[in-house]
């Protein structure tokens, strides 16, 4: 009987293996599978155990946690949820994370290695780190935010301000907003916010400073100046130009007018000033497609890497148009398209002779102990949008516009304010309530850099249409934010 | 497997007969474990030593102590590892089961479990005072057949449990006789198979096939019928496939026909299929091991045999930690089924390796025990109940790691519940007994 005893024995052996090979399967090779499946809940469980690090504006905290001590144990609330929503975005245990929460979650979650002291070097070993959840320091100036949600006053729209020799953005707002704490938790409560926030039409959760995009009108005339000075085509600011008035669109019978009188072969200045139509269609088609194109290029026009760190929908300028469709383009209508980030960045391009700094959000990251992690900054370089000379021309331009033009709203006594006002048609026929367009820069006398650029956009200015424009609805509402930056609150 | 033949001379190992020193120190480690486990849980869940951590391991080592010095004074010769391997997973198991307490929150099944386990080391015992010779049983084959089908039948009379009718319920205490009957149904079986072994080979012959006796036939059928009737009845695939896989096992050693064993995996296979399509308890359970994930895609979330894998992954090479898993997911049958997630979960691969090497330890030393003995019955006896261990371990580690369909079975020693510790440790009680008289037949064939 020995040797079957011993097969029965080898036979268990089988057995054995099989049940070691299996197991092996299953925790070496699928391991990494099971952990991410959509149903296992230990991520999530892990992920909420510990409160999430914490976004801050101006040294404060915009957001909290809440302590249910429940399965998914710490909630995410958020300060003035409203009016931050736009930088931070939500975190939410049924919908995910947007925004700032999304971007920068390995930090917020505590996974980023580089929150342990040697979490890189473990992290080179294959070990998952968990540190408590990391610290973004974001670069808003609180009061800069304020005014400006204050500004819009739930309005449709968006303000977008940053510093133009750093890049750093002061203040990000779209309205109308939504609070993101109503997305915190796994309450049925949530799943109806969920659903009422996505059916409402006037679609809260669209971050418009960087996700949406908006016909520049007359604002991008700054880039068509640029674009002509910078090739030569005007020289003399103050000379007249050979501009009809109407223009017929080259190659069709289309005629485009004015809104101001007196556009007939004015100047560069004054059809800046008074936002001539004409002139500056005329000066896009002389200046040429290509010409245009690398001008908005430069500006940062047609980039879709744009990250803030969350990424930004690209502004666009189209490379390839006909005559008619460029003398369109070249007032910021037809398929140009910008978001109020762009526009902001482009103004500030103007302030500070030209140069391109990319928009940031992040000034830096920290344990939650304060120990720098990482330091901002925008990805990329620097770049040059226009000759130094080009921006002192476009400066004073943008100056005009303030001290005697449409943008005399966006005075400020005692500070050296530039903008350009712009009333984008759009909709078929141009039948959509225009949009109100402001973008502006400030700089004190006595300051040797600009401190400040805005743009801001309101969709539907609650105004007669005739009454709409840049300068009267959008102007002062950038005042009141370069007013917050440069009082430095 | 042991390297050594039963009939030439002793091993070795064997010189020094005894090893009962062996034996203590290693009791020492199989008790000091659980209690480091203990320790550990307590650190990871509260950050603070917990209170019952010296109550718990007292228990265990005076129960330990206890068996030794009966295993000393009733059986010098018994094999040393056993008692430390049963000692060591009773350990585990309830180190296991205060650790779902901490999660559950509900009537902790840890203390109950300890003094289960102090009644079944002391069943254990009374097996080795009491049993002096193995062979006495042979004489009660009969009796022990017709108590554990009486055992078997009485869950039909009371309500299900989960789907299944397992359980006898007494007031607040409920047990499982499918337990006891295991036992007593090895017992029969080495019993009638060690007297049939000299009919084995009369049959009538057919060409090639080599017709066995009705008298050998005929219990052959009766187990398999009243097997897959107790499925049926009792929905109890698990022991069904236990009862039929031992008395195979049992058959191939006794008359090592080869033809035994194909047709009993034949008859095996169309019980089974035929249960497996028509009932749809075991229907269901098939359908989950062949789509662990279908009720994910039919977006109703994890089944529990998706979560356990879901355990096992997250477990990886080393394992969460004592404690730092999340064995709340895997939901009602964590302390009984599926305790081996949790152990997968929070030991990881390292320590399912090292719980399933235990058991095959134990199935190798029951083997080995056999392998030592004289008389047929008791090679069958020790061999049948190693093979009830060993199945048991791969049915269960087998379901809830979705190797083969899931059968609700106790892990031996590790799951909540009475029934389960008491019997294996009757079954260790065996084999120690078993295995002393292997090894004074040894050392008798050592000493000149």
């Amino acid at each position: 009987m020995g040797p079957r005893i011993r097969h029965l024995a080898l036979l268990c052996a089988l057995l054995l293996l099989a049940l070691l090979v299996n197991t092996a399967r299953l925790q070496l090779t699928e391991s990494e599978d099971l952990r991410s499946n959509s149903a296992n809940r230990r991520q999530s469980i892990e992920r909420y155990d510990r409160p999430r690090g914490e976004i801050l504006a101006g040294g404060r905290p915009v957001t909290g946690s809440r302590d249910t001590g429940e399965n998914l144990r710490y909630e995410r609330t958020y300060r003035s949820g409203p009016m931050y929503a736009p930088v931070t975005g939500f975190d939410s245990q049924v919908y995910g994370t947007s925004l700032l929460e999304r971007a920068e979650d390995p930090v917020l979650s505590g996974t980023d290695p580089r929150l342990a002291p040697f979490g890189s070097l473990a992290a080179l070993g294959g070990q998952r780190v968990r540190s408590p959840g990391g610290r973004v320091v974001t670069t808003v100036r609180p009061a800069a935010q304020r005014a400006a949600f204050e500004g819009l006053d739930g309005r449709k729209g968006a303000v977008a301000a940053l510093d133009p020799t750093t890049g750093r953005i002061l203040a990000l707002v779209s309205s109308p907003s939504y609070d993101p704490d109503l997305l915190s938790g796994t309450d049925a409560s949530v799943a109806r916010a969920w659903e009422r926030l996505n059916a409402d039409p006037d679609k809260p959760m669209l971050n418009r400073a960087i996700r949406q995009t908006y016909p520049p009108g007359s604002t991008f005339k700054v880039v068509t100046a640029a674009a002509a000075l910078d090739a030569g085509r005007v020289r003399d600011l103050d000379a007249p130009t050979r501009s009809p008035d109407p223009y017929r669109l080259p190659g069709t019978d289309r005629w485009l007018s004015n809104e101001a009188k007196g556009c007939r072969d004015a100047s560069l200045r004054d059809a800046f000033t008074w936002s001539c139509n004409t002139v500056f269609a005329k000066l896009g088609v002389r200046t040429g497609l290509k010409a245009m194109v690398r001008a908005a290029e430069r500006f940062g026009f047609n980039d879709a890497g744009l990250r803030i760190p969350s990424a930004v929908t690209p502004s666009t300028f189209d490379t390839e148009m006909d005559a008619s469709q460029l003398a369109m383009s070249s007032i910021g209508q037809f398929d140009t398209r910008a978001t109020p980030l762009q526009m902001a960045t482009l103004a500030g391009a103007v302030a500070t002779g030209g140069v391109i700094r990319p928009p940031y959000l992040v000034d830096k990251v920290t344990t939650r102990d304060g120990r720098t992690v990482r330091t901002g900054g925008g990805a990329g370089g620097t770049r040059q949008a226009m000759s130094p000379s080009t921006a002192a021309k476009l400066r004073s331009l943008m100056t005009g516009v303030v001290d005697e033009g449409s943008g005399r709203r966006a005075r400020i006594p005692g500070v050296r304010v530039g903008g350009k006002t712009g009333t984008a048609q759009h909709g078929v026929d141009n039948s959509g309530t225009p949009y109100a367009w402001f973008i502006s820069w400030a700089k004190r006398p006595d300051d040797s850099r600009p401190k400040v650029a805005v743009a801001v956009v309101v969709e539907d200015a609650r105004a007669k249409r005739s009454e709409i424009s840049g300068g009267g609805v959008a102007a002062p509402i950038a005042k009141a934010v370069m007013r917050a930056v440069l009082d430095g609150r | 497997m042991t390297g050594t033949t039963a009939d030439a001379a002793p091993p070795a190992a064997y010189r020094s007969p005894r090893g009962r020193g062996t034996e203590l120190g290693l009791l020492v480690l199989a008790v000091l474990l659980p209690a480091w486990g203990y320790c550990a849980l307590g650190l990871a869940k509260t950050g603070t030593l917990p209170p019952g951590a010296a109550t718990c391991g007292a228990g265990l080592g005076v129960s330990a102590l206890l068996a030794h010095l009966v295993v000393r004074w009733r059986a010098p010769y018994a094999d040393p590892l056993l008692l430390p391997i049963a000692v060591l997973l009773n350990g585990i198991g309830l180190v296991l089961l205060h650790r779902l307490d901490l999660e559950r929150g509900t009537a902790p099944a840890a203390p109950a479990q300890l003094l289960w386990s102090a009644l079944g080391i002391g069943c254990a015992l009374a097996v080795l005072l009491l049993l002096r010779d193995h062979r006495t049983l042979r004489r009660y084959s009969y009796v022990c057949v017709v108590s554990a089908l009486g055992l078997l039948l009485a869950p039909v009379f009371f309500p299900p449990v989960n789907g299944a009718r397992l359980w006898v319920h007494m007031g607040e205490l409920s047990f499982q006789p499918g337990e006891f009957a295991k036992i007593l149904l090895v017992v029969f079986f080495a019993g009638h198979l060690a007297a049939g072994r000299a009919l084995s080979r009369r049959g009538r012959r057919l060409t090639w096939l080599h017709l066995p006796t009705g008298r050998l036939l005929g219990p052959v059928l009766t187990v398999w019928l009243l097997s897959v009737l107790v499925l049926i009845l009792e929905r109890d695939l698990g022991t069904s496939l236990l009862f039929f896989g031992v008395f195979i096992a049992l058959l191939y050693a006794a008359t090592g026909r080869l033809g035994w064993i194909a047709a009993g995996l034949l008859l095996g296979s169309a019980g089974a299929v035929l249960v497996g399509t028509y009932e749809p308890h075991v229907h269901t359970r098939i359908a989950d091991w062949l789509h662990p994930f279908a009720s994910i895609e039919a977006g109703a979330g994890a089944g529990q045999l998706a979560q356990s894998l879901f355990a096992f992954g997250a477990g990886g090479a080393t394992g969460t930690g004592l404690g730092l898993g999340h064995s709340e997911l895997i939901g009602f049958a964590a302390t009984s089924d599926f305790v081996l997630s949790t152990a997968g979960e929070e030991l990881g691969l390292a320590g399912l390796v090292a719980l399933l090497l235990l058991y095959a330890l134990l199935v190798e030393r029951g083997y080995r025990a056999g392998l030592g003995l004289g008389d047929a019955f008791g090679k069958l006896l020790a061999t049948g109940l190693a093979t009830t261990v060993a199945l048991q371990v791969f049915v269960i580690a087998g379901g809830v790691t979705g190797l083969i369909p899931l059968t609700g079975m106790p892990m031996p020693f590790l799951a909540q519940g009475g029934s389960s510790v008491v019997t294996n440790w009757i079954l260790v009680g065996l084999l120690l007994r078993l295995s002393d008289t292997a090894g004074r037949r040894r050392a008798e064939a050592a000493t000149p």
